[in-house]
């Protein structure tokens, strides 16, 4: 069968179980086996079948059932005890289960536009019939059968697609680099940065996880346009389930002459390598990607030369992210200027963000260009844990920046945010409320990159060793005046003396937070006081008499026994053994344990550990 | 083992960027990757140990030591630093006795602190031998790593 003689599917009795890596954690396959059970015992003429990430991961495990009349009953947080009513009440009896169905005008999917997405948590992704049923492929022979390469490239640049790994740079204007650059080796490379290192982003890994053909027939369409015949797929190796979907996908595609010479009958070969990533965040960074697939250390040189110029093995290359590939078969289809129609006026088309952190519904989602954090945090994410207080929105990870309550009305495109000091990042957007600590959130940060630092520039080497440590000392209670000044002139040198993005970028988390959040650091400084009692060193656990009723589970669970107390009377925390890892706090269910924090704290019950702190 | 590392050698033999496939493998075949096999593999790629030892430690995916016979991964993702991540290390510490980085003397866990496992919905989670825990708190934690200690890999 051909690509081309697969025709819109039946109408179909299904049920879909999202299985991507965190339905999968949070019970889906449990779910999915159980589903397929009850149906077989039943033998009611439903098929059970695997879909990838359907987003709202808020409420994972997530079952779609699918009427053969077209309608869609979406189910929220079903586990194995609720498969039975499901298969009982709706399959058998076609009754809906009211309770467990998530509402059709549910915010969290309504505001959402999805075009990446769209097949995400809709088809099988091991199944190139069902992906070539949802218009899969029809952008390669468009292409392949009706355009110039030129052709394609314009289309692109009209549509006014940036990368979405986060710089933003013109995805048009890249290939049209790469295709002018006369290729010395006689070789030209398509390359897929799928090292996705942002702690706190999983949009490339739900893509491919959910969609791999997708990707791979957006790297098909730029080998065209720039005349290469060969590619690399460059993933995590943190990622084993994208990367069985991308052999699957890979596969099923030799097999329909999709891959190697002649494809689609037109002169056009390729042929695309999967390579396994082994653990260095700033193979990200594209001249270190391409060492790292060539076999040597991970370290990023000067450019230029740029990849487009000489790049893998020497030759000419263009590298795009997974989610800038997975755009371009929608864009070739609907054409640039229709894609072009969505966003804003610099900023085209839609962005998939993960949505984590103290947040209500966290998930991944896609929104179109435009919309503002505050919309998106609180119409879809619904707001904050709780209902408490909304901080700060981290946004671009490492390299990015927090954007504080008084910024959510900014709008997202990628000269908006920057203005912030944050960027758009390649998605990850992290929401913190008051109980996070901005000035652990920056040393976070700073302890992440100095483990992944390769070392090669001496600033971003030995410069954020200095901001970590200055930091360290703050979260400590040992911060004096100076820091601040000297954190700042670090970052400024650390900035202008690292050749490439890593380090470019590495102090913007502190210097985002100092921006908006200069108090915090002041309040560590001088008074000995993180407000949002975060920071160890500086806070103390004891127990409210008043509140005890003497149930001994804080003591049960304390690591060191400094939670203690007899049954029924109310217990006290040693403050000498006490590690404040906070599980007592956690433990309690009479909202006994209180924690202060700030010189008279720390005075009033000093502790071994940090006695010299004030 | 040393027949299925020798096929491996062969098959790789002369393709191009193959030192890293050849690590990875290596690693899967004796779970870490142990001085003699780098020897080899400098011999079959026309690089020396320096290089290959070089490329091996760079990576943090590369083992020098077996390990444990579970492996555990606590997530210090953005998200499950937010949710409380440290306070796990702090229960593993304290239910196995070792910090992330090191194995337990009875050769039983392995536990690492990994950058981020991309579930970060579900935060704060471990990996426990490739399985995904999430929403945990200390309590859960602490019964999921005696669960799985009784289990066999």
């Amino acid at each position: 069968m051909s690509a081309a003689t697969v025709q819109k599917g039946a109408a179909v009795a299904e049920v879909a179980v999202g299985m991507s890596s965190c339905g999968i954690a949070a019970g889906a396959r449990v779910v999915f086996d159980r589903l397929g059970k009850e149906v077989a015992a039943r033998h009611l003429p439903w098929a059970v079948v695997a879909t990838g990430c359907i987003g709202a991961c808020h409420a994972e495990p997530l079952v779609e059932v699918r009427q053969p009349d077209g309608r869609r009953f979406l189910y929220g947080n079903v586990d194995e005890s609720r498969v039975e009513s499901i298969v009982a009440g709706h399959l058998a009896a076609g009754a809906p289960v009211a309770e467990l169905l998530i509402p059709e005008d549910y915010p969290y999917l309504a505001r959402q536009k999805r075009t990446v997405l769209a097949n995400c948590g809709v088809i099988d992704p091991e199944s190139i019939e069902q992906y070539i049923q949802h218009d899969g492929y029809v952008a390669l022979r468009k292409v392949l059968t009706g355009m110039t390469p030129q052709q394609v490239i314009d289309d692109v640049k009209l549509s006014g697609l940036r990368g979405r790994g986060g710089a933003g740079f013109s995805t048009g204007m890249k290939w049209t680099f790469a295709r002018d650059s006369k290729s010395l080796t006689g070789k030209k490379f398509v390359i897929c940065n799928a090292d996705e290192g942002d702690p706190g982003a999983f949009m490339d890994r739900s893509v491919l996880e959910g969609d791999p053909h997708a990707v791979l027939e957006g790297m098909l369409i730029c080998a065209y346009a720039i005349g290469s015949d060969e590619g690399y797929m460059y993933v995590r190796a943190e990622y084993p389930l994208a990367i069985k979907r991308l052999h699957i996908a890979i596969t099923q595609m030799k097999e329909r002459g999709l891959l190697g010479a002649g494809i689609l009958g037109t002169p056009f070969s390729f042929s695309v390598h999967i390579k396994e990533g082994a653990g260095a965040f700033v193979c990200g960074e594209e001249t270190a990607l391409m060492a790292s697939i060539e076999g040597r250390r991970g370290m990023p040189r000067l450019r230029p030369p740029f990849p487009a110029a000489r790049g893998l093995w020497d030759s000419p290359s263009n590298i795009n992210n997974v989610e800038t590939y997975a755009n371009v078969p929608p864009l070739i289809r609907m054409g640039g200027a229709a894609y072009a129609a969505v966003g804003t006026e610099k900023s085209k088309g839609t962005k998939v963000f993960a949505l984590a952190g103290k947040i209500k519904r966290g998930g991944m989602i896609e929104v179109p260009m435009g919309i503002s954090l505050r919309e998106v945090i609180f119409d879809i994410g619904g707001g904050i844990i709780g209902n408490r207080r909304f901080k700060a929105v981290q946004m671009g990870g490492p390299s990015g920046g927090c954007v504080p309550e008084q910024l959510a009305d900014v709008l997202v495109d990628y000269d908006s945010l920057t203005a912030t000091g944050a960027i758009m990042g390649s998605g990850g957007m992290v929401v913190m409320d008051e109980s996070t600590c901005m000035v652990d959130v920056a040393r976070y940060f700073l302890t992440f990159i100095q483990s992944e630092s390769c070392g090669k520039c001496t600033f971003c080497r030995i410069g954020t060793k200095r901001m970590l440590e200055i930091l360290t000392r703050i979260t400590e209670g040992k911060g004096e005046e100076s820091d601040i000044a000297e954190l700042e002139e670090l970052a400024a040198k650390v900035k202008v003396s690292s050749l490439c993005g890593l380090g470019q970028t590495a102090p913007n988390p502190v210097l985002t937070t100092l921006r908006y959040f200069r108090a915090e650091y002041d309040d560590h400084i001088r008074n000995k006081r993180c407000a949002a009692k975060k920071c160890k060193a500086l806070i103390r656990y004891s127990v409210t008499a008043e509140k005890c009723t003497g149930c001994m589970l804080c003591a049960r669970v304390c690591p060191t026994k400094a939670a203690h107390g007899e049954r029924k009377k109310a217990h006290v925390i040693d403050q000498d053994t006490c590690i404040q890892c906070g599980l007592c706090f956690e433990a309690c269910r009479f909202d006994a344990i209180e924690i202060s924090s700030g010189r008279e704290a720390l005075a009033a019950a000093p502790s071994r550990e940090t006695a010299d702190a004030h | 083992m040393e027949q299925a590392f020798q096929t491996l050698l062969a098959e790789w033999r002369g393709v191009k960027g193959n030192v890293i496939p050849l690590l990875q493998k290596t690693q899967e075949i004796f779970g870490f990757l142990p001085r003699e096999s780098m020897i080899e593999i400098a011999r079959a790629t026309g690089k020396t140990a320096a290089e290959i030892y070089g490329v091996a430690t760079f990576y943090a995916q590369f083992r020098f030591t077996p390990m444990g016979r579970h492996v555990m991964k606590i997530c210090h993702g953005t998200a499950c630093h937010v949710q409380g991540a440290d306070s796990l290390d702090t229960v593993v510490e304290q239910k196995l006795g070792v910090k992330p980085g090191a194995t337990t003397a009875d050769g039983e866990f392995t536990v690492e602190r990994v950058a981020c496992l991309g579930c970060c919905s579900l935060a704060p989670v471990v990996m426990i031998d490739g399985e995904v825990y999430g929403r945990l708190t200390g309590d859960k934690l602490g019964k999921i790593v005696a669960a799985a200690g009784a289990r066999k890999p």
